[in-house]
């Protein structure tokens, strides 16, 4: 089966524009990934996006007890706007009640050069799954 | 007119102010859509923009219940004449670039801010329960009008420029904000009346532009009649684009 034809450049780079591979494993926020030309960080060290505001990634509560959840990405001059636009953009239909944003260039993600020797060995490994044993009865709530 | 009759017309009249206000400036900001520099801040002037435009449906509502005149809040909204509007200048004058919008948040939010959070003890339940509610919305954009003019105001050579304009632009148009208003006299522990608010919000506003760098501007004129329904000719554009699906179609619906 064909992969769908999904333009690869980012929200920041014009479309079609620069080529480059990046992976949007981590949701719509695409991760540069390794072999890839990365965004020329700026004096001030960061990667910008074309307009010159840095890329954030978003993760929000849904309510009390629950973890964060990566929601998406966004452009932002800073981390308050960041939080600011995050709210704007991914909780205005009541969807959560706190909001992390972390610099996209904070996160350090895998590569697809490296799929097989991190998640292939897994696959066969069946009596890592607690199968081998029987519950007693009795025993609730296991 | 006896006093009880005066007071429902005063409270007609208020009531359709502060619904105009929001309207207006609902419209105003709807405009921004797929102009804002960034999608980011697309949604952010949306979303301030939908908040007034619940406050206007409340209030607008609320207003032809009490006129008992059997107008609703779309026609109250579509099918009065510019004269007919009661809100500030303020809010119908022209978005500008992104600095007079931020600006024009600014010294409106403020305001806003402060008028809501002092009808949450409104002795007319229907305008407390609103305030209640909308105070925390406006909370939210008087932030948002601030964290930008901090970042214009005190960025490069060019925003601060450009932030400093915006806030010319606007100075002149608070006096009528934040002016007694008669009407509000007739309503006593109902109404607020803008001139106590002031204090609030020089409070407010006025270390923002202080720590934006900016300099309080000393416009030379003032702008007056909104209240009274004199206005810009700018509503007279803004009125036809707004009212004209629903006075092409009436009472359309979907």
């Amino acid at each position: 089966m064909s992969e769908p034809a999904v333009p690869t450049s980012g929200p920041d780079e014009p479309i079609g524009g620069t080529g480059s591979d990046l992976s949007a494993a981590g949701g719509h926020g695409a991760v540069p990934t390794s072999g890839v030309p990365v965004p020329t960080p700026t004096p001030a060290g960061r990667p910008r996006g074309r307009r010159g505001w840095p890329l954030w990634e978003v993760f929000v509560r849904a309510r009390r007890g629950l973890s964060h959840q990566h929601v998406g990405s966004l452009h932002a001059p800073d981390e308050a706007m960041a939080l600011r636009n995050a709210r704007d953009v991914y909780t205005r239909r009541g969807e959560g009640v706190s909001i992390w944003v972390v610099p996209s260039s904070a996160i350090a993600a895998s590569s697809p050069d490296e799929k097989d020797p991190f998640f292939d060995p897994a696959l066969d490994k069946a009596y890592r799954h607690p199968t081998f044993y029987q519950v007693p009865d009795g025993v609730a709530h296991l | 007119m006896n006093d009880t009759a005066v007071r429902h017309t005063a409270l007609t009249t208020y009531v359709l102010a502060l619904g105009d206000d929001a309207l207006i400036l609902a419209q105003r900001l709807g405009q921004w859509v797929t102009q804002a520099p960034q999608i980011e801040e697309d949604i952010a002037l949306a979303n301030i923009s939908l908040d007034l435009l619940g406050q206007a449906r409340t209030l607008l509502g609320y207003a032809g219940e009490i006129e008992d005149a059997g107008r609703d809040e779309d026609d109250l909204a579509f099918l009065r004449e510019e004269s007919d509007f009661r809100n500030v200048q303020l809010v119908e004058i022209p978005n500008g670039d992104f600095a007079v919008t931020i600006a024009r948040q600014l010294v409106f939010s403020a305001y806003q801010y402060e008028l809501y959070r002092a009808l949450v003890d409104s002795a007319d339940a229907t305008l407390a329960g609103l305030a209640a509610k909308a105070v925390k919305e406006v909370a939210y954009h008087r932030d948002h009008a601030r964290q930008w003019t901090l970042r214009l105001g005190d960025g490069t050579a060019e925003s601060h420029t450009r932030m400093q304009n915006g806030v010319d632009r606007v100075w002149p148009y608070i006096e009528e904000l934040l002016e007694t208003w008669p009407v509000t006299g007739e309503l006593p522990g109902v109404a607020v009346g803008p001139a106590p608010l002031r204090q609030g919000w020089a409070a407010f506003v006025e270390p923002v532009i202080a720590d934006a760098t900016l300099s309080v501007p000393q416009p030379t004129w003032r702008a007056r009649g909104g209240r009274q329904g004199i206005h810009t000719e700018h509503l007279g554009h803004l009125l036809p684009e707004m009212q004209y699906l629903h006075r092409a179609h009436p009472g359309a619906s979907w």
